[in-house]
């Protein structure tokens, strides 16, 4: 009896010993000598792995910063003084960058757009968008408020308000994730300087346009003939001239747009009911 | 060993006797990367190739020192009690120097391994098929075929039960069973599936 313990606890014992000196000698012999630099560039890179330098995360990309000589400002996460940290550790200048944030160019919320048809289907744009009758909102190229887009984000900057997704500026770091996963393509990185936009992508016809939505931006050019320097035409879309912003307080009261499309970011976020300026107000009950 | 036995071994680990389904081994992994597709094929390769050296170094291990008995002073000592012990020892100091020799002579299946490989130093998922192979008391390549079968098996109700989960993160659940609640009565479902291969191979 007292022999199977001994022989049994020296087995173990001498196993435990013998694994352990070859993991130790291992560990030492085929040592990988990694840059500290890596480690230290890591610990300043905000850790959301979002790709947005186009790296497979930070770790990547802090690496690509010291080896490959990839520049930092590539992370658009990152602020001025992170990345004014990170040029001290690696001995690089760092590049300026020019705040960006994304955009959802749609006003249409569920109160303020028009239903054509009940979804039941699974809660997501993308799936959303490719059956018959796209999500229920009778504008085709509207916002489908299913949230693909909030799931995207790393940094939780978007949120569906009343079937509508409106971005935070103030926590987006315009990574671009939301960009790329909207069926509807409604969202655009753009400089975050530019305080006023106009929330509509709708190519209809402007008579559907306004059949389909309270808030669209109908192209009748009002605020391009107001200031031709700050509003431009793209393709059938009327948009902010981004590298030419017009300021949000006397721009609005100068334009006065009659739909209430082009309209500033603070406003949009709180989805509040537009009033017009023109006491013209049209009824549009009629179904 | 011939080839219709590698077979009955083969089909008998992926689908009559699943190690997560039927089994009921290695579910914290199971459970815990299944959220994702990627996440869970990330864990797949890991769980294969851990578990095919994992079995046959237990394997080694079994015959020539956990399954003899050995006579001291006219005494028959067995060890076969401290099996266990000496296999978690064992796997887990080989997951180890696993992990540094990929680190040095393999970056890129370290960085796409990397991660999984300390998770499973310890899973009971790896243990049991290499317990099985010494209950059942294999020959070396037998137990290593096993083992692969085994991970190759984990990997099937892994894969499938991710891309099940994926589908249920969009769909609509009662706020109670959400999460963790319906993966597990998914889990239940899919083990209940796996039952209808049980007679395939004796």
């Amino acid at each position: 009896m007292l022999i199977t313990i001994l022989v049994s606890a020296g087995a173990v014992a001498a196993v435990g010993l013998v694994l352990g000196a070859l993991i130790g000698f291992t560990a030492k012999k085929f040592e990988v000598q990694t840059d500290p630099k890596i480690e230290a560039v890591q610990e300043l890179l905000p850790g959301a792995n979002c790709g947005g330098c186009g790296y497979a995360g930070c770790a990547d990309f802090a690496s690509a910063i010291v080896t490959k000589d990839a520049d930092p400002s590539g992370c658009s996460a990152c602020s001025d003084a992170m990345l004014a940290k990170i040029a001290e550790v690696t001995g690089k200048a760092a590049g300026k960058k020019e705040k960006m944030t994304a955009v959802v160019f749609c006003s249409g919320s569920f109160s303020r757009s028009t239903r054509a048809a009940d979804y039941n289907g699974i809660l997501d744009c993308r799936s959303a968008s490719i059956v018959a009758g796209g999500g229920g909102k009778a504008c085709r190229f509207g916002c489908l408020g299913y949230g693909s887009c909030a799931r995207a984000c790393p940094f939780g900057a978007i949120e569906i308000r009343d079937g509508l997704a409106v971005v935070h500026p103030e926590l987006c770091r315009a990574c671009g994730k939301c960009v790329n996963v909207c069926p509807r393509k409604l969202i655009r990185l753009v400089p975050a300087s530019a305080r006023i936009h106009v929330y509509c992508n709708s190519l209809e016809k402007p008579a559907k346009r306004r059949k389909f939505c309270k808030n669209p931006c109908l192209a009748c050019r009002k605020c391009i003939r107001t200031d031709e320097t700050h509003m431009q035409m793209q393709g059938g879309l009327v948009r902010v001239n981004y590298s030419n912003p017009p300021d949000p307080s006397s721009f609005l009261d100068q334009v006065k747009c009659p739909t209430g499309a082009l309209q500033a970011e603070e406003v949009h976020r709180k989805l509040e009911p537009f009033k017009p300026a023109e006491p013209a107000q049209k009824k549009e009950e009629s179904k | 060993m011939d080839t219709n036995e590698i077979l009955m071994l083969t089909v008998g680990a992926i689908l009559v006797n699943n190690v997560v389904l039927s089994r009921i081994l290695g579910i914290c992994p199971f459970l815990g990367v299944s959220k994702r597709i990627e996440t869970a094929l990330g864990m797949s390769g890991a769980v294969v190739f851990v578990m095919t050296l994992a079995s046959f170094v237990t394997a080694l291990f079994n015959r020539f020192l956990i399954a003899r008995t050995f006579t001291i002073n006219g005494q028959t000592v067995d060890l076969s009690f401290t099996r266990i012990l000496l296999f978690i020892v064992v796997i887990a100091a080989l997951v180890q120097i696993v992990e540094i020799l990929l680190k040095k002579f393999s970056p890129s299946l370290y960085v796409s391994l990397g991660i999984y490989l300390p998770l499973i130093t310890t899973n009971c998922a790896v243990l049991g098929a290499a317990e099985l192979n010494a209950d059942a008391s294999r020959g070396l390549i037998s137990s290593t075929v096993f083992g692969f079968s085994t991970g190759v098996g984990f990997s099937l109700a892994l894969l499938l039960f991710a891309s099940i989960r994926e589908r249920l993160a969009i769909s609509r659940i009662p706020k109670a069973m959400q999460g963790t609640a319906i993966a597990l009565v998914t889990a239940g479902i899919l083990a209940m599936a796996f039952m209808g291969f049980s007679g395939l191979v004796k």
